[in-house]
């Protein structure tokens, strides 16, 4: 590179302002690149745009209120957010949630898990250039959608996830909805992988690019996909399984390239394997059974009861009015959301709302790395880094 | 635990246990060396997650807490010191876990506890000219800037 006579002196590199308003930073991240010629030098990622101070409102709402808040994080993982917030409002309880609303959570979760990846997909294919593999993944994406309405009645911010179980019994018609949904999916997926995994500008795009250390991918925190790319089989649902995890059956994929390939094969293998939990799932989900547990003054009783039980209707209304009080203490729980690890930390001190609410969330930790991940590689393939690390910037800004 | 005890029997305060979590109390000094020793001999490599409470107007109010994950060992611990209000100032993680980098700038920006030795301690989420650390408990969930006048005490007609 020739040295570039400036108004402030002589320089060899140029400063890049990347975002906050360029598509493929997938949001409104913001990256200054310092560039030598087409080399990036430095990286510095400035987050922020997307702040809306959702763990400062969860303190000044009841426990049960938070839960609309939570779909609004991560929102292509609202009932991931849903779960976990969930879990640990119930670990802070000490309250058993039904197999059967286990089972439903579970299956629920891992068509989202399904539903996040096909939009990474799409969206990354089309930063890359691949213009049909978007149209292909929102399509399928949507039938999903059209499932989550029909259970909870929203298709994105669905909040079906509750303190004690799920929301609604399950909608009439479900298992022929998703065993459709299951035929169809696995020759779509097979579509997909003839499109990209051989198709040569993918693979030059995305091979030996942003390649990452296990060792360092593990020092910088980093969960989900990204982690098991450079080769550690290390996901919650097996580790520390929650939500009867244990009693599945499914693969954790792994590769030990690391790169943004790696990352590609690691996230389309899992959606195979979340096709098996909800095929799983579904055969566990019993006809009859409660979706909630019986918990009086936490858990909303049945709208019948309601009507003929002078108790239940005086626990609705404390329920929706002051709400529930945990016992003083903490509780931290970590599920493996599409992304990484995504833990929720409540802390309580016995009043009905919430001491404070913290979410670790995956797309921050993760995108910490990014630095380390780009310098030294060029500018084009900045897109792909931020692409494969699959950040949402709902969820790294909160 | 007995291990830690064993190494330094200063460095456990208090251990609390709460819904089958085990939360160790370390004293503020010896929070780095704590968590250097749980990182090379106890085998908690992974920094899960860092954060804070605010316990204001208690003395001290502050509550800072790491999530610390073995993955070999596959356990859990949280590591916990208690920081005072007029200096809310603690030892820096990322020595030992690069990953605390982000978190604990993220602690600093919305409840001003400073991290001594930390490479590039600036706000994260919110601008650089706000003012105040927004997770603090007596800082107004609607902030300072757009409360109307009318509602702030003192104003007259």
């Amino acid at each position: 590179m020739t040295t570039v006579e400036t108004a402030t002196g002589a320089s060899k590199t140029m400063v890049l302002n990347m975002g906050p308003q360029h598509p493929s930073t997938h949001g409104v991240l913001r990256v200054a690149l310092e560039l030598d010629g087409e080399t990036v030098v430095k990286a510095v990622p400035d987050l922020g745009y997307l702040h809306t101070g959702i763990e400062k409102s969860c303190e000044n709402l009841t426990y049960s209120q938070a839960i609309t808040l939570t779909d609004r994080m991560d929102y292509l993982n609202p009932l991931g957010n849903n779960l976990v917030y969930c879990l640990a409002v119930e670990k802070l309880l000490g309250l058993e949630v039904p197999k059967r609303a286990q089972y439903i959570r579970v299956m629920m979760v891992e068509l989202q898990r399904i539903s996040s990846h096909l939009v990474w997909l799409g969206t990354h294919a089309i930063d890359m250039g691949a213009m049909s593999v978007f149209l292909y993944c929102f399509r399928e994406r949507e039938e999903i959608l059209k499932i989550f309405e029909r259970f909870a009645g929203q298709r994105m911010m669905t909040s079906y996830i509750r303190i004690g179980g799920v929301a609604l019994e399950p909608p009439a018609g479900w298992r022929e909805m998703i065993g459709k949904f299951l035929k169809m999916m696995p020759g779509r997926v097979d579509d997909y992988e003839t499109l990209l995994t051989e198709n040569r500008i993918w693979m030059s795009r995305l091979k030996n690019i942003g390649v990452i250390k296990l060792e360092d991918a593990i020092a910088y925190g980093m969960s989900g996909p990204t982690l098991r790319a450079a080769g550690l089989a290390h996901d919650n649902r097996k580790v520390f399984p929650y939500s009867s995890y244990e009693e599945f059956k499914f693969e954790v994929p792994t590769r030990t390239d690391s790169d943004c390939f790696g990352r590609y094969m690691v996230r389309v293998a899992e959606i195979r394997e979340s096709m098996k939990i909800v095929e799983q799932a579904m055969a566990k989900i019993t006809d009859q059974g409660a979706v909630r547990t019986e918990a009086p003054g936490i858990v909303p009783p049945d709208r019948e009861k309601m009507k003929t039980e002078m108790e239940a209707l005086i626990y609705h209304f404390k329920i929706f009015t002051e709400g529930f009080s945990p016992p003083p203490g903490d509780a931290y729980v970590a599920i493996e959301s599409p992304r990484g690890e995504l833990g929720c930390y409540i802390a309580s001190d016995g009043s009905p709302k919430p001491l404070r609410c913290h979410f670790r969330s995956p797309s921050f930790v993760n995108l910490q790395a990014l630095p380390r991940i780009i310098e030294g590689q060029l500018l084009s393939d900045v897109v792909a880094c931020i692409g494969t690390i699959d950040i949402v910037l709902g969820d790294v800004d909160r | 635990m007995k291990q830690l005890r064993g190494w330094k029997a200063d460095a456990v305060a208090e251990v609390i246990e709460f819904r089958g979590e085990t939360t160790i109390v370390v004293p503020r000094e010896l929070l780095r060396e704590t968590a250097e020793f749980c990182r090379t001999d106890l085998g908690f490599n992974f920094l899960a997650d860092a954060t804070s409470l605010d316990r204001f107007p208690a003395e001290p109010r502050f509550e800072l807490s790491y999530h610390l994950t073995s993955i070999p060992n596959k356990t859990k611990i949280r590591l916990r010191t208690r920081v005072s209000g007029a200096d809310p100032t603690v030892d820096s993680m990322v020595p030992v876990w690069p990953g605390a980098d982000w978190l604990e700038r993220e602690i600093f920006d919305l409840m001003g506890i400073r991290f001594n030795g930390h490479p590039d301690l600036r706000r994260i989420l919110l601008p650089d000219d706000w003012e105040g650390h927004p997770l603090r408990r007596d800082y107004p969930t609607e902030g300072f800037r757009d409360i109307p006048q009318t509602f702030l005490p003192g104003f007259k007609k």
